[in-house]
């Protein structure tokens, strides 16, 4: 951890006049649930990219392709998994209730701690 | 040259906020405070300014609108009173927090309940430690001049501080006086143009304002307020000084009327401190030896200075136009913040609180004599027989 400065070090009116410094704020650790990228059923439409508050999506720019979280910032929000049109189409059996876990999804939610 | 008009306090605040031409106003209208909203208003409409006039649909949204500007790097101005006051609350202090500079005409008015539109110092005395700089001004002309001076005030790059300038609500803001206004160039020059050294809207280096503090950075961002502050004694009687030279006032940090020489006398501020001069002089005419302090810079609070130009007394009456509920029998502010100011600085003379005018309940002359005549006799006993007096309060 770097150390912390003193009052007279930093920007006065709690200012912040580095642009683009959130990268050096991980905060992963603030996670509850974990997103797990399911390659196989991806179609790289880039809706969790777009939407992605933390810019926590990693694509391959020159291939257009998404390849995974930034684990270190993503704070498990979910709302890669609620925007992600594979996951919405995934077909379930009338009154079923699909689990966030469920291997069928393209963006699924783990609980920290357990194992996939 | 200079030129001298019949003015309410209202209209000489309006008249201020024209010769300053802010670049941005932001503003909602509650009475006492809204004829100066509606003065500034023609005078953007008939192109006097340039200023962009915010109409919006709250104080909240007023001071929200003005921090907005103000970080953006303009230069800002608005006005209110009681209620507004009180809804602008959370913005006041982020004003102050985000160091913006933004300048307030603040007309006092008592803070419901039960509604009322009439005077008194509630409003202001819930702001004390907003972490605004906060003036008081007796009449039209100290409510003029000092809002002239506070633009300066708050854009010292040393301060960066939000300014309120107080005044009377109906007593002095919708009274008529003899105002010297100023040349409009005299002013301009005066005020200067406000460079900021950062703004959001300064594309090359971009920046964010409001960003979370958590216990690692809030307390050393408080901490550069604090500071902030410590400057503004300084600063405030630098402005001051080179106000007084260019438009021939006699301003400090505080008035002392008739004070050097005297036994007892009576602290209190804005529009009772020129009806207690009258009795003042009416007292002296007798022979009685009383005196005046009007407190003018309440935030920074100057402490010392209060004790040194009280030290020599025998008794001193503190006149509050608001009450502290729950500190002492329902004594005021001012009385609690010169007390401790007193007895930090090693002055021990007798001391007493009188309760006034609250809800804009009038106060007479007769009334400020018989404080002075209290005052006299515990100037001979050497004993204060009522701490805290509600003056003038039906039993």
């Amino acid at each position: 951890m770097a150390k912390l400065k003193g009052w007279r070090e930093i920007p006065i009116g709690g200012a912040i006049v580095e642009a683009g410094n959130a990268v050096e704020y991980k905060t992963g650790g603030w996670r509850a649930f974990r997103p797990v990228f399911g390659q196989a059923q991806c179609i790289h439409c880039f809706q969790c990219w777009l939407f992605c508050p933390d810019s926590s999506i990693l694509v391959d720019a020159e291939n257009e392709k998404m390849v995974g979280f930034d684990l270190e910032h993503c704070k498990g929000c979910g709302i890669c998994a609620s925007v992600c049109p594979v996951n919405a189409k995934v077909i379930r059996q009338a009154g079923e209730q699909l689990s966030r876990d469920d291997p069928r999804l393209c963006i699924r939610m783990i609980e920290e701690g357990k194992a996939k | 040259m200079s030129k001298y008009e019949a003015l309410t306090g209202d209209q000489a605040v309006a008249t201020a906020m024209r010769q300053i031409n802010p670049d941005v106003v932001a503003a909602y209208p509650i009475t006492p405070q809204t004829e100066t909203v509606e003065f500034f208003a023609e005078y953007v409409a008939n192109g006097e300014v340039t200023t962009d006039f915010i109409c919006v649909e709250s104080e909240h949204s007023a001071m929200s609108a003005c921090v907005g500007a103000s970080a953006a790097g303009a230069r800002v101005m608005t006005a209110t009173s009681s209620q507004g006051l009180a809804l602008m609350w959370e913005i006041v202090y982020i004003a102050a927090s985000y160091r913006c500079p933004i300048v307030m005409s603040l007309v006092n008015r008592a803070l419901s309940g039960p509604i009322n539109i009439h005077c008194d110092h509630s409003d202001v005395m819930g702001a004390r430690d907003s972490g605004w700089i906060i003036l008081f001004s007796e009449n039209n002309q100290e409510a003029y001049d000092n809002v002239i001076q506070a633009v300066r005030i708050a854009e010292h790059p040393d301060v960066l501080l939000p300014v309120m300038v107080c005044q009377d609500g109906f007593i002095t803001s919708h009274s008529m006086e003899r105002v010297e206004v100023y040349d409009d160039a005299d002013v301009k020059a005066f005020v200067g143009i406000y460079r900021p050294e950062r703004s959001l809207l300064d594309v090359d280096s971009p920046m964010t304002y409001g960003a979370l503090h958590f216990y690692d950075y809030y307390y050393e961002s408080k901490r550069q307020q604090a500071e902030a502050m410590e400057h503004a004694r300084r600063v405030i009687p630098e402005v001051t000084e080179e106000f007084n030279r260019k438009f021939n006032r006699n301003y400090g940090l505080f008035e002392a009327y008739r004070l050097d020489d005297a036994d007892v006398a009576v602290v209190v501020a804005n529009s009772t401190a020129g009806t207690a001069k009258i009795v003042v002089d009416s007292l002296r005419a007798q022979g009685l030896k009383v005196g005046l302090l009007k407190p003018r810079v309440f935030r920074p609070f100057p402490a010392k200075e209060l004790a040194e130009a009280l030290r020599h007394l025998k008794a001193i009456a503190v006149m509050d136009r608001s009450i502290a509920f729950g500190y002492l029998n329902g004594a005021g502010p001012l009385f609690i913040e010169l007390t401790a100011a007193l007895a930090l600085h090693g002055v021990h003379v007798p001391i007493a609180d009188y309760v006034f005018g609250l809800g804009g309940r009038d106060i007479k002359p007769s009334e400020i004599e018989s404080v002075y005549r209290d005052m006299l006799r515990v100037a001979e006993t050497g004993r204060v027989e009522r701490l805290v007096t509600p003056l003038s309060v039906r039993e």
